[in-house]
């Protein structure tokens, strides 16, 4: 890949969920072998450990096995991450572990995903993981799913498995929230349908995995409408070549940001014009998401980490009360009614306390549980929090940057959940 | 209007809001730089998330005393030309002290010392995150690895326990006298790295360029000839044209035969290699779990 190419290529990030059983460090090991991203040294290596363990053949599991209990014990326990690129694009693959006690690691992988890759075992058809994977990946409002049906050279390639292992996908994912699907018949072992068109499946019209990875429409991805801009540092250099400079640093969460926009302080109420959008090369005209910048503006007006620069006519809620779905993570305690949590959104830190847990969701039938409102690892559950001063939030649905929180504990300053606002 | 950036774009904003994340969230957070690329543009990225101000951070050098010379007058350099606070930590000093003891034979190398003085560095500063420039690309355990990784008062890592990670919400809250190890290069491989380098023209050491060199050649890999090498008999040295990929000490970093002698030559070999970039390193041969053995203790 040269220059030239690079300055086009766009990144996706995927999320792949599934158990040993599926196919999936297959399928992962073949776009990695057939986009030419393992490297020999690494292919020897685990040659080596597969004969040294007795195994039949190259163990393509071992590439995403990293740590040394993950490879004594033959599980994945962990988030791996994977890189591989085409002329066309980047691909950062989120590699998560199926089973049902990492649902943590299954919706840490979904957060930042353009794109889940669900596998079923098409000898199998739609099992409860297919589900809670399915359900994840809604809750997380993935944009994108694919459905691989994979070992397809195990019915024969089949058209009527095909089918039906689709009808029954779609039964159940019309009660779910997911824009875009698309199903493939693929054997991740032999190839078919992953990098290279099968000749098993003249019935199938449709692309190939990778070619539908490279071509995904995810421009659309981010939030371009409700301008979003947390400030997350403010930059003053104090030196005689910027004596009363004053700039927002940040990452723009949502909107088109220009120059001469007039815009509003949360929490401050304050209203103002961008005077510029300010980086190391140079000014720009307008910022957008995912880009770090640093605003100016033209009234030198109080604003520190944590606040908000918004659009005076489209301003997110401003509120101490949020309604959210959260996935309880922490193994040691469960969440605790009327417990107390430090909470981040954004750029903004502050406490909160757990009002009320009104159901617990069973991520295997989306049933919601009212009697049992328990939060374990790896529960999800729709709880109302209440904050010591007020977050600027938008829904998850509409904006994942500013939708979304996490809970540390105040003792232990562990990660203990995660949510999404309704 | 299309409103989208490339990917080398995408990257370096994440990177650049990990930093200002740093910034905020700890109190004297400490750059280690290794004179290696990854640290190189690390800092580089340092300058652009705070320009117009100056990079908040120290640069901390852990100095086996088996630099390559040319790191030594890279490193300067650049901390010139940027305005940036530079801390040395000395294996040395350690060895002198008798506090850690140097290993012998021919495969001796103080790569392992290090992990002594970076931890002795990180507690006498009171730096309470230190940025480092791994990539989870680079070898299987850092594929594992957090943004925000936390490290306990013996600076360990505890892989099996890391904090979730979610979107762009990053923890660092700890307990006095832990530590934090940030990698705001996470999600770049080697092939980013070198593309975005060529398009900002940012200077490298010229250890990355092909040159000639008197090596040696020990279990299929070049070393650069050396003082601090113990060399086996029927260990020859020879001249070869060659590059380094990666930068570390000298006793453990692999050169490379190669005629690359521009940042574009470079870029080719790398988009069309066969082998890791840390294929060359002695330190990762050792074990299967090398990295992961070390990285628990509080290497980089």
């Amino acid at each position: 890949m040269t220059t030239s190419e690079s300055l086009t290529t766009e990144l996706l990030r995927f999320t792949t969920a599934g158990s040993v059983d599926d196919g999936k460090s297959t399928l992962i090991g073949r776009l990695l072998y057939d986009s030419k991203s393992i490297f020999q040294d690494q292919y020897e290596d685990i040659e080596r450990i597969s004969v040294r363990r007795g195994e039949e053949g190259v163990n393509l599991a071992l590439l995403t096995d990293g740590l040394k209990a993950e490879r004594e014990q033959g599980i994945t326990i962990d988030v791996a991450y994977r890189y591989f690129s085409t002329p066309k694009r980047k691909f950062i693959i989120a590699d998560t572990p199926g089973h049902i006690q990492y649902t943590r690691n299954m919706v840490t992988g979904a957060s930042t995903a353009n794109v889940a890759l669900l596998l079923i075992d098409a000898r199998l058809g739609v099992v409860e993981q297919t589900r809670r994977h399915a359900i994840i990946a809604s809750l997380l409002q993935i944009p994108h799913v694919v459905v691989c049906i994979n070992k397809m050279d195990l019915v024969d390639f089949s058209e009527d498995v095909f089918n039906e292992i689709h009808e029954q996908f779609e039964a159940f994912a019309a009660k779910l929230d997911i824009k875009d699907f698309h199903f493939i018949p693929i054997s991740a072992l032999k190839g078919d349908n992953v990098v290279t068109r099968s000749k098993e499946t003249p019935w199938y019209e449709g692309p190939t995995l990778i070619y539908y990875l490279e071509n995904v429409h995810i421009a659309s991805d981010h939030n371009f409408i409700d301008c979003r801009f947390p400030v997350q540092h403010v930059i003053r250099p104090y030196n005689d070549d910027f004596h009363d400079y004053r700039g927002y640093a940040g990452r723009v969460a949502g909107g088109i940001l220009k120059v001469g926009d007039d815009v509003m302080v949360l929490p401050s109420g304050f209203t103002s014009k961008i005077a510029a959008i300010d980086t190391f090369e140079g000014k720009l005209v307008e910022a957008f998401p995912p880009m770090s910048v640093t605003i100016l503006l033209e009234d030198d007006i109080d604003v520190s980490r944590g606040d908000m620069i918004v659009r005076v006519n489209n301003q997110p809620d401003v509120t101490q009360d949020l309604d959210v779905m959260l996935c309880w993570f922490d193994n040691f305690k469960p969440l605790m009614p009327q417990g107390k949590y430090a909470i981040r959104h954004t750029t903004q830190e502050a406490r909160c306390i757990v009002k009320e847990v009104r159901y617990k969701l069973d991520i295997n039938s989306l049933h919601r549980q009212l009697e049992d409102t328990t939060l374990q690892m790896n529960d999800m559950g729709r709880v109302l929090l209440r904050t010591t001063k007020p977050m600027f939030t938008d829904s998850y649905k509409q904006n994942r940057i500013t939708g979304s929180i996490i809970l540390i504990d105040e003792g232990t300053n562990r990660t203990v959940a995660a949510g999404m606002i309704i | 209007m299309n409103y989208h950036i490339n990917h080398l774009k995408e990257l370096e904003s994440e990177s650049i809001f990990v930093m200002r994340e740093v910034a905020s969230q700890f109190q004297n957070p400490v750059i280690l730089f290794s004179g290696g690329k990854d640290s190189i543009l690390m800092t580089y990225l340092a300058v652009k998330a705070f320009y117009p101000a100056k990079v908040p951070f120290t640069l901390l050098h852990v100095d086996t005393g088996h630099n390559f010379p040319e790191t030594l007058t890279f490193r300067d350099k650049l901390v010139e030309k940027y305005g940036l606070n530079l801390t040395v930590g000395y294996v040395q000093d350690a060895i002198d002290k008798g506090l850690v003891t140097e290993e012998k034979g021919t495969n001796a190398s103080r790569n392992g010392l290090q992990i002594f003085t970076l931890l002795d560095e990180i507690e006498k500063g009171k730096f309470d995150a230190a940025l480092g420039g791994g990539r989870r690309d680079e070898e299987k355990a850092r594929a594992k690895e957090r943004f925000f990784s936390h490290r306990d008062e013996f600076g360990q890592w505890d892989p099996k326990n890391q904090r979730p990670e979610l979107w762009n919400l990053f923890n660092g809250r700890k307990n006095l006298g832990e530590h934090f190890r940030v990698f705001p290069i996470s999600n770049w491989t080697e092939l980013d790295v070198w593309q975005y380098l060529a398009q900002e023209q940012v200077p490298l050491p010229s250890l990355y360029f092909s040159h000639r060199r008197k090596v040696i050649e020990r279990d299929g890999v070049l070393l650069a000839d050396n003082e601090h090498i113990l060399k086996k008999p029927g260990e020859d040295v020879f001249e070869e044209v060659v590059r380094c990929r990666t930068i570390g000490d000298m006793t453990c970093t692999g050169v490379w035969r190669s005629s690359a002698a521009s940042v574009q030559e470079i870029i080719a070999e790398v988009a069309t290699t066969r082998l890791t970039e840390r294929g060359g390193r002695a330190d990762d041969k050792r074990s299967e779990t090398a990295m992961e053995d070390r990285k628990k203790e509080g290497y980089f």
